[in-house]
């Protein structure tokens, strides 16, 4: 049996329908007829943030944190342009997102109409799927639908544009479950033969690596658990992107850290000196492969991903696998275990010898102070401070970014969010409201630099009207510290306009918002104020004033090989590796 | 209809297996993509090409089956083995692309192209313009005392072939839809 209603009043039954309890938005003129049936109903919490861009931040901080699509809710116009950086943002890194904005009447769709811009038309490159709906009768199906791609396959953002008189109509609702099947079926089984050929190549593998990415993440916790038997029944070392991190546990005995431009040592080499690749959820991207010519020239490579055009676009490998990660991992497992669970266990041990070689070059040393707070160092006491803790990091983006992803342990999955591909600076704060939103009990960190912070510093307001205890972790060198890095390293240190002039008093900022401040300066006081953060009854903003002129290491410089690394300041160094590693 | 039952994964055993992936001549390729009519589908094919920095030497478009709101695209591109893939694992994901056909290596396939083409002379040339015309069997679809327009169907190099004839001719305007291709036989 079929119902009537209006179109505004469709989007909160399809979404509630879809099982949404959140929506991230901000009111506007043509979105009216929508909001006014938010106001009119308990089962949806709508958040009023302070600027769109952050609406879909936060979205994404709801979404990577539980596994279920953030929604967004936005006005035509400047609401729907403010969200493309978030949209853009949640492409490159996989997020899934229904983005709900409003559009002039469709009488005045071309006339150039107040708050008029083609949102399908600048959103297309920008999600994954996009639709006008022009007739009320189709628009609960296309929610449904929304949903459904958004989720399916390679998860992505999607955005429904509704015209004013759309949401004023009446038309036919539809439940979830009267939607025909989509044609849009993405392959989730991988293919057996493929698979068995890499069952082969891992039994006889005598340097092995896994390299795992966000694809795990995606694939769900059962994917983790299923990396997780893999690498330790076959005592594989494991490696992870920047998105990946929390897959498989820190602590576990196969883990070498991050790899890529701010990877660890030992898990660039192992990545170089392999003979057997296996990329899990992961893409090659130019951050992890460094040149492209000298990427892991000795390995055989295989390649686990549901998206068939992330396979050979970069690297060529020979054991390609479309699939999802969950469905291939335990498909994998079966074969291995049914053919002997065989390892090359005196390749294997030679080769973890070797990584305990060029882990003991202890690449993330660096020299502490008694006078001032190296960023560093602040993270590794945060880290010491709060990992009992039901901990949700989420980041900025720069060196804090990287240095965050160095030291601090993840022991699960959805408990990491980063910008990862797009790099957005201003992603953290926002994200980190999401996340709490979606777990109130739980201590949501954002770490942070001074110049990203101040890029959606607005939501504070948000955090504030909505009582979300989110910790504003502010690592302050009155730099933009990456850029800065970069000018030192590659221009000739001319530091063309990367210093934060003018920065605010964040106490006093974090008084004018409502919520909690404080400031440190001297490395004694660096737990206390931590702890202070931690205890703070509401969100809080910690001003941890550090070194300003540390850089991040290791590092590969754009365009070297992983074998290139920079390891630390020049005089820091010993000799040159055997490896053909030139250390700078 | 038989575009419709065309089976995938016909280039399993087709000879791409063949060619060298790692070559970095450009090929030429004929793909076919067929799409769920709906509004902006091309913008998305062709926002594709130009994002990705791909080529489109031809690209042709209309809806084939009215019932089941599908079109089909037929798009010329050029590309080393690898974009060749790339682009077609692209489209692919487009979510109203139901299928991608590469018929360059699907097997053999026939490519039609229609031009119209305007030449204007008078005397020894109008008479010479109007017997190549029948040498490569165009018709004259128009004609005045001092014009006449050709229309031409064939393959892309044929029509290529006419123009560079008709040039001296006396041609003065031209029209051409790109190409269309239909794989041979079941």
């Amino acid at each position: 049996m079929s119902r009537t209603m209006t179109g505004a009043r469709m989007v909160v039954e399809a979404l509630r329908d879809q099982g949404v309890d959140t929506v991230f938005g901000y009111p506007g003129g043509a979105v009216l007829p929508i909001y006014d049936e938010i106001f009119q109903q308990n089962d949806i919490t709508h958040v009023l943030v302070r600027h769109e861009q952050g609406a879909v931040h936060m979205a994404e901080g709801y979404a990577r944190s539980t596994g279920k699509p953030g929604v967004v809710l936005v006005t035509s116009g400047p609401g729907a342009t403010n969200a493309v950086t978030g949209l853009t943002d949640a492409l490159l890194d996989s997020i899934p997102l229904v983005v709900l904005s409003g559009q002039v009447p469709t009488f005045m769709i071309g006339t150039d109409g107040f708050q008029e811009a083609d949102t399908v038309g600048i959103t297309r490159p920008c999600t994954k799927h996009n639709w006008l709906v022009k007739d009320t009768d189709r628009l609960a199906e296309t929610i449904h639908k929304a949903f459904y791609v958004a989720t399916s396959g390679r998860p992505g953002p999607v955005l429904i544009d509704i015209p004013k008189d759309v949401q004023f109509a009446t038309g036919r609702y539809v439940g979830p479950k009267q939607i025909e099947a989509s044609l849009y079926q993405p392959v989730k089984k991988g293919d057996p033969a493929a698979i068995t050929r890499l069952v082969e190549l891992i039994e006889q593998a005598e340097r092995p690596i896994l390299y795992t990415g966000g694809g795990v993440i995606n694939s769900g916790p059962g994917a983790s658990q299923l990396l997780r038997e893999l690498a330790d029944a076959t005592g594989f070392p494991v490696t992870s992107t920047l998105m990946g991190l929390g897959a498989y546990p820190a602590s576990g005995k196969g883990w070498l850290g991050m790899l890529g431009m701010h990877g660890l040592y030992e898990a660039n080499l192992a990545m170089h000196g392999c003979d057997l690749m296996i990329n899990i959820g992961a893409r090659f991207d130019d951050r992890i492969t460094g040149r492209i010519a000298d990427f892991s020239p000795g390995s055989v490579k295989a390649h686990i991903d549901i998206d068939p055009s992330s396979i050979n676009k970069v690297v060529r490998v020979d054991v390609p696998i479309v699939g999802d990660v969950g469905h291939v991992l335990e498909d994998l497992l079966k074969v291995w275990k049914a053919r002997g669970r065989k390892v090359n266990s005196e390749g294997l041990s030679r080769w973890w010898a070797q990584i305990e070689e060029w882990r003991a070059r202890k690449c993330l040393f660096y020299r502490n102070s008694d006078t001032i707070i190296k960023p560093q160092y602040a993270l590794q006491r945060l880290e010491a401070l709060t990992k009992n803790h039901d901990r949700y990091i989420t980041t900025e983006v720069g060196q804090h970014q990287m240095w965050a992803a160095q030291y601090l342990g993840f022991e699960r999955p959805n408990r990491w969010m980063t910008s990862g591909g797009l790099g957005t600076m201003g992603y953290g704060l926002p994200a980190s409201i999401g996340v709490q939103m979606a777990h109130p009990e739980a201590l949501v960190i954002n770490i942070a630099g001074d110049a990203s912070w101040l890029m959606n510093m607005q939501e504070m307001g948000t955090a504030v009207q909505f009582r979300l205890p989110v910790k504003q972790f502010i690592l302050n060198n009155e730099r933009l510290g990456m850029v800065r890095q970069w000018q030192q390293l590659l221009h000739g240190e001319r530091y063309s306009q990367s210093w934060s002039d003018s920065l605010p008093d964040f106490v006093k900022l974090a008084e004018a918002f409502g919520c909690g401040g404080a400031q440190v300066r001297d490395p004694k006081d660096l737990d206390a104020a931590i702890q202070a953060m931690i205890d703070y009854d509401g969100p809080f903003i910690l001003d941890v004033l550090v070194e300003k002129h540390e850089n991040c290491f290791p590092m590969i410089p754009s365009g070297k090989p992983h074998n290139e690394m920079l390891l630390g300041e020049a005089e820091t160094q010993g000799v040159i590796e055997s490896e053909g590693a030139v250390l700078v | 209809m038989n575009a419709l039952n065309i089976q995938k994964g016909m280039s399993r055993h087709s000879a791409y297996d063949l060619r060298d992936p790692h070559s970095q001549v450009e090929e030429s390729h004929t793909l076919a993509v067929l799409v769920e009519n709906e509004p902006g589908v091309l913008a998305r094919v062709i926002g594709l090409f130009s994002g990705r920095g791909y080529n489109i030497d031809s690209l042709t478009v209309a809806e084939i089956d009215h019932e089941g709101h599908r079109s089909r695209i037929t798009v010329v591109t050029r590309g080393t083995p690898a974009v060749i893939e790339q682009i077609k694992a692209q489209l692919g994901r487009i979510v109203p692309v139901h299928e991608v056909h590469d018929l360059t290596v699907e097997g053999p396939a026939v490519e039609r192209e229609l031009g119209l083409f305007k030449v204007r002379g008078q005397g020894e040339k109008r008479v010479e313009a109007l017997r190549i015309a029948e040498i490569f069997r165009a018709n004259v679809v128009d004609s005045t005392l001092e014009s006449f327009v050709f229309e031409l169907v064939g393959t892309p190099t044929k029509l290529d072939a006419f123009a560079d004839l008709m040039r001296p001719l006396g041609l003065v305007d031209l029209a051409r839809t790109g190409v269309a291709a239909l794989a041979r036989g079941l």
